[in-house]
């Protein structure tokens, strides 16, 4: 995401002494463990309308890939936006949801007949 | 210049250490700052001295306590992350217990050293020597060598710190000394003065640290060709200890009198017809073995691994060439196959000798210069009767020989005898 100032896919690189030899570490960032969306068969969809902006999806995501906006939702109040790029699609935010704002859609439907649910919101 | 080192020998103490001891000094000498340890069963004095000299205001380090021996190598490994040297030490079902975490510490590549007081591994309950434990480490990454006497145990510590610390290396170390005979016996053991091993041991060096604001993913996952490229870098780099190693042994005799430039130590090799190979202690007994068997016409030497990771490869080719038999001493077994000793020596030797391997000693059993000379005279007695022989596991157990599958002789294990049940008691409980 641009607006976030964050670098993506970052290979992992040694730190100290490169090129003496090849060390299991990496610079901690987003995508230091490759393009993990790829690994997503459930695709979590959020419904706008419903969701209240109570930040439980957002405070639950084990991979940190939902960012809060506030003021983005249609009354005004704070709405996630989910980074489908490393999104794995475990779910845990749709469970965590009180107010079922987030549905898991097969990721091959969705990709194959398109989603008509609304609420619909792509990255960025 | 041998002036000078004959000055510095002078300047050493010499002072009667058990090898827990030899090893705690050699710590301090390092300037250890973090020590972890599970201070219970099976952990031996190593770390009690250390604790003790910590006490005592003479070294200035950090000792955690942990709750297992899995943790003890894992806080030894996040402190020496942090950049600073560090020590463990483990026996038996204690490094059994922090197994995964040997490979977390060599992949990691960050120089740790380890002494591991060599013991046997239950059920049954056994605290006496034996090699099982050490040689489940030699897949691991890890250096690992096997001292011969408190001296060694001592000397061999303070190498590894260097070696371990040696950007070409990179990899953590274990030091080995056998249980009991050289933990917990007393030995004169020159102790080098803190401006010799300051000399002797540069400031530490490693690949990269972890530091508050300098966050580093650790061994995150990768694509396999790339793990793979690890595990070969892995390779070469143990490998390229042994130049790290003879350099720093030499390094150290001259700065001690006392050189570590081989990984093998040969006892009357160069005119010998046969070799008995083997590690730890009982070497010092085979040495004494050689002698007498060279008094009954029996050319025998005795070729010692100073080193089992990096394998001495090199040393042992040139030790066995020309050699018409190589005698293998083991004190553990890969059941199902033969003595781990045997089996690495097998793919050393390309001159092909005859070859017998011995399991001896093991839960401790006590073996003498006698039962190595027995075996020695066995081996040798087979050669003269067959001619070339390859026996990968003769197993000598209170006296007699007890050839194993596999093999070319018959397997007689029934025949083995029971040794009487020792410690009173035991007979008026059943």
């Amino acid at each position: 995401m641009a607006e976030s100032g964050q670098q993506r896919g970052r290979a992992p690189e040694p730190v100290l002494e490169p090129g003496r030899h090849l060390y299991p570490v990496s610079i901690a960032a987003p995508g230091s463990m490759g393009r993990t969306g790829l690994w997503r068969t459930q695709r979590p969809v959020v419904d706008e309308a419903r969701c209240t902006g109570c930040y439980l999806c957002w405070l639950y995501c084990p991979e940190d890939v939902i960012e809060m906006r506030d003021g983005a939702g249609p009354r005004g109040q704070a709405i996630p936006f989910i980074d489908y790029e490393y999104c794995k699609g475990c779910g845990v935010c749709a469970t965590a949801c009180p107010v079922n704002a987030i549905r898991m859609v097969d990721e091959e439907e969705f990709i194959l007949r398109g989603f008509r649910g609304g609420g619909e919101r792509r990255e960025g | 210049m041998a002036s000078v080192a004959e000055a510095r020998a002078a300047a050493e103490r010499l002072i009667p250490l058990r090898g827990n001891e030899a090893v705690a000094y050699a710590v301090k000498l390092a300037r250890v700052q973090v020590v972890a340890a599970y201070p219970i069963t099976p952990q031996t004095i190593i770390v009690e001295k250390i604790d003790e000299l910590i006490a005592r205001g003479e070294m200035d380090a950090d000792m955690i306590h942990v709750e297992s021996e899995h943790s003890a190598l894992a806080a030894t490994y996040g402190a020496a992350m942090g950049g600073v040297r560090t020590f463990t030490a483990t026996a038996s079902h204690g490094l059994a217990y922090m197994y995964e975490m040997l490979w977390w510490a060599a992949a990691s590549r960050v120089p740790i050293v380890m002494a591991v007081v060599t013991r046997a591994i239950g059920p049954p309950w056994n605290i006496h020597v034996e090699h099982a434990d050490i040689m489940s480490t030699r897949d691991t990454g890890w250096l690992v060598s096997m001292a011969e006497n408190n001296q060694e145990a001592l000397d061999l510590t303070l190498m590894m710190f260097r070696v371990t610390e040696d950007p070409r290396v990179y990899l953590p170390g274990i030091v080995g000394l056998d249980g009991f005979i050289l933990s917990h016996t007393v030995e004169p053991v020159s102790v080098p003065p803190q401006e010799v091993v300051d000399e002797f041991l540069p400031p530490r060096r490693q690949p990269y640290t972890i530091e508050p604001g300098n966050p580093i993913a650790m061994g995150n996952i990768m694509p396999d060709e790339v793990f793979e490229l690890h595990r070969v870098d892995m390779h070469a780099s143990s490998r390229a200890a042994v130049e790290a190693i003879r350099e720093a042994g030499r390094l150290y005799g001259k700065l001690t009198g006392r050189d570590y430039s081989s990984l093998l130590e040969c006892y009357r090799c160069s005119d010998a017809d046969a070799l008995i190979v083997g590690i730890g202690s009982w070497m010092g007994d085979a040495k004494i073995a050689v002698d007498m068997l060279r008094e009954e016409g029996l050319r025998f030497g005795a070729a010692r691994l100073r080193w089992i990771r990096p394998f001495p490869w090199q040393e042992l080719r040139e030790a066995g060439l020309g050699k018409k038999l190589v005698v293998v001493l083991d004190r553990s077994v890969s059941f199902g196959h033969a003595g781990p000793l045997f089996l690495e020596m097998s793919s050393a030797l390309e001159a092909r000798p005859s070859m017998v391997g011995f399991a001896a000693g093991v839960g401790g059993v006590d073996i003498s210069y006698e039962d190595i000379a027995a075996m020695a005279r066995k081996a040798w007695s087979m050669v003269e009767e067959n001619g070339r022989v390859y026996v990968p596991l003769l197993w000598y157990h209170l006296g007699g020989f007890y050839p194993m599958e596999p093999g070319p002789l018959p397997a007689r294990l029934p025949e083995m005898p029971r040794a009487p049940l020792r410690g009173g008691g035991e007979e008026e409980r059943r």
